[in-house]
């Protein structure tokens, strides 16, 4: 049998194990319309997927990923729960690693459902260890929401809050605008002006009113006190806690104590090892960090975690995953469903010897 | 087989490019008819002149076809991913110096740094239901630099000449371009952001890492480079 069939083989298996498990089997194309995967993505998108042109169709994106059509599938059709499966090749442009392949096999479990997100989280993440079990992998894990609950606690104003949270998964950018918010408000020249658009000529789609509503907010955001010093150096607590679980666990509440926004967050997250524990995962062998997965695709907001094989630290996660609950009220154009999931990669489950 | 040397087919580029080689003593020149794209080169032995559009020169060291070329760091850059692991810079030829900037229109009197820039696209996009547009054609670079600078909810859009104009004609909101003197932008009511250089570009000679190199083409590049000094 050749490799390829091989992990063909690998990813019907698995797509009947979620199927067992009463998911639904979801089928796509492969040629996706570009523009909705833009809108959420970005321009970083063009620099990982294959863009190409349809005379008829306009821009089209060689399937990046599945969960994108899955969620406007799931939404156009106004679903409440869903539990879907999926196995397909999706295809990523590698431009910094030739040894990374551009097309390959992904198996999906994905959850859509209200009831405790704990449980689903714990479901997702349990199914995955126990199908992964027989190769020995190192888990690790993280949760956005964490972050997010300590910028919305942070003593600043609501338009500052709004910018770091637009920028949780850039650390750069999100660093640059802490260290900027913890200064005095800048006062540029322009911000006295009685006539700041005098002698200049308009041109292109974005309007005076505009620049001068956000001169007006630059304004408002002069006068913000500083972000103390102190505040900022919590936050980096929190971005450096890493450990075993329930060593994690305790490292966060006694950052909750100086940092009550949090509370709830570290309460979510002890729910999630209660529900995995329940669930028969071993906790000891797991590995908790704060910062994980915040570099990663930006729709994950929540739980996110990732399986990966000891000692080959080239290799890329054998399988990932998290919750996405803000992508599907993007997708849903406000409305949203609790939604949570992961892929496998069948084709490494092949090349770390775990046959069908 | 021989040395092969890629240089730009045409305009200053070719004329600097022969003068650099004939101030140290190697002479390059066209052989033949002026249209005729081909050309000598006298001085030093085993060494072939290949004259290449300045555009496609990196793809033509990427692939091997010429072991040296001459052109622009910013084209190759662009052209070339990981281009370190492509070919190598033996040295930079002091013309066709040029600034890859990102410009805004002078109007937006809020917009200073690339800061600025990334809190406009957010509110651009708000406002207009489309990510803020800037107009390139050097779409790698600029995006590795507006990602690692952390900037979000822009998108690029094609523009491979006129650059300059796309914000008066509404095909952009801002433009990302190689600038030497930025008259054009201010013919065209455009500012450079304070942060906003990309890459500072000139002319420079670039030797493959592909594997094309024969003895004899070895032995013509160190008697060559000994030659120019570099």
């Amino acid at each position: 049998m050749s490799r390829k069939a091989a992990i063909k083989a690998e990813a019907d298996r698995l797509r009947g194990t979620f199927e067992a498990r009463g998911a639904e089997v979801f089928e796509t194309d492969v040629l996706q319309p570009a523009g909705a995967l833009l809108d959420l993505y970005g321009e970083d998108i063009r620099a990982r997927a294959f863009v190409t042109h349809d005379p008829l169709r306009g821009e089209m994106m060689l399937r990046p990923d599945f969960t994108i059509p899955l969620v406007q599938r799931h939404m156009r059709e106004g679903r409440g729960q869903g539990r879907y499966t999926y196995a397909g090749e999706v295809f990523r442009r590698q431009e910094d690693d030739p040894d990374r392949a551009s097309e390959y096999f992904q198996v999906g479990f994905e959850l859509f459902d209200g009831q405790g997100p704990a449980q689903t989280d714990a479901e997702v993440f349990a199914t995955f260890a126990e199908i992964l079990l027989p190769l020995g992998l190192k888990a690790a894990m993280g949760d956005i929401g964490l972050l997010r609950a300590a910028v919305e606690g942070l003593p600043t104003s609501a338009a500052r809050k709004a910018a770091l949270l637009h920028h949780l998964w850039r650390p750069r950018r999100f660093r640059s605008l802490l260290g900027r918010y913890a200064k005095p408000g800048e006062d540029r020249a322009i911000l006295q002006s009685s006539d700041p658009l005098a002698g200049k000529v308009e041109v292109g789609l974005r309007t005076a009113e505009e620049i001068l509503a956000r001169l007006h907010h630059l304004r408002d955001d002069r006068e913000v006190p500083p972000l103390p010093r102190d505040e900022i150096a919590l936050v980096d607590a929190l971005l450096a806690v890493r450990g075993k679980a329930h060593d994690a666990v305790s490292q966060l509440r006694d950052l909750a104590i100086d940092l009550p926004s949090i509370g709830a967050a570290v309460d979510r997250l002890t729910d999630r090892f209660d529900a995995l524990e329940g669930r028969g995962v071993d906790l000891r062998r797991l590995d908790f960090e704060a910062a994980y997965g915040r570099t990663t695709l930006e729709y994950y907001d929540g739980f996110v975690f990732g399986f990966y094989a000891e000692g080959r630290p080239g290799l890329p996660p054998v399988a990932s995953g998290g919750r996405y609950d803000a992508l599907t009220r993007a997708i849903g154009g406000g409305d949203g469903v609790p939604a949570v999931g992961g892929v496998i990669r069948p084709g490494l489950l092949i090349d770390l010897g775990m046959a069908a | 087989m021989t040395l092969r040397l890629g240089v730009p087919s045409k305009g200053r580029l070719m004329e600097k490019t022969f003068a650099w080689f004939g101030a140290r003593g190697v002479d390059l020149a066209l052989s033949g008819h002026a249209r005729e794209y081909a050309g000598a080169v006298e001085g030093v032995d085993g060494v072939e002149l290949v004259m290449v559009s300045a555009g496609e020169v990196p793809r033509e060291l990427e692939a091997g076809r010429i072991h040296l070329g001459v052109t622009g760091i910013d084209m190759v850059r662009e052209k070339i991913a990981r281009w370190e692991d492509k070919v190598r810079q033996v040295a930079s030829l002091g013309f066709g110096g040029a600034d890859l900037v990102i410009a805004v229109p002078d109007c937006w009197v809020d917009v200073a740094t690339l800061d600025d820039l990334d809190q406009v696209a957010t509110l651009f996009r708000a406002a207009h239901g489309h990510r803020l547009r800037i107009a390139t054609k050097y779409h790698r670079v600029i995006r590795d630099f507006l990602r690692e600078q952390g900037v979000g909810d822009y998108q690029l859009v094609d523009s491979q000449g006129a650059t300059e104009g796309t914000v008066k004609n509404l095909t952009a909101e801002a433009i990302a371009d190689i600038t030497s003197t930025g008259e054009t932008l201010r013919a065209n009511h455009l500012r450079v952001l304070e942060d906003g250089l990309v890459l500072r570009s000139q002319a420079a000679l670039f030797k493959t890492r592909a594997e094309t190199w024969t003895p004899t083409a070895r032995d013509a590049w160190a008697a060559l480079s000994k030659r120019l000094g570099v």
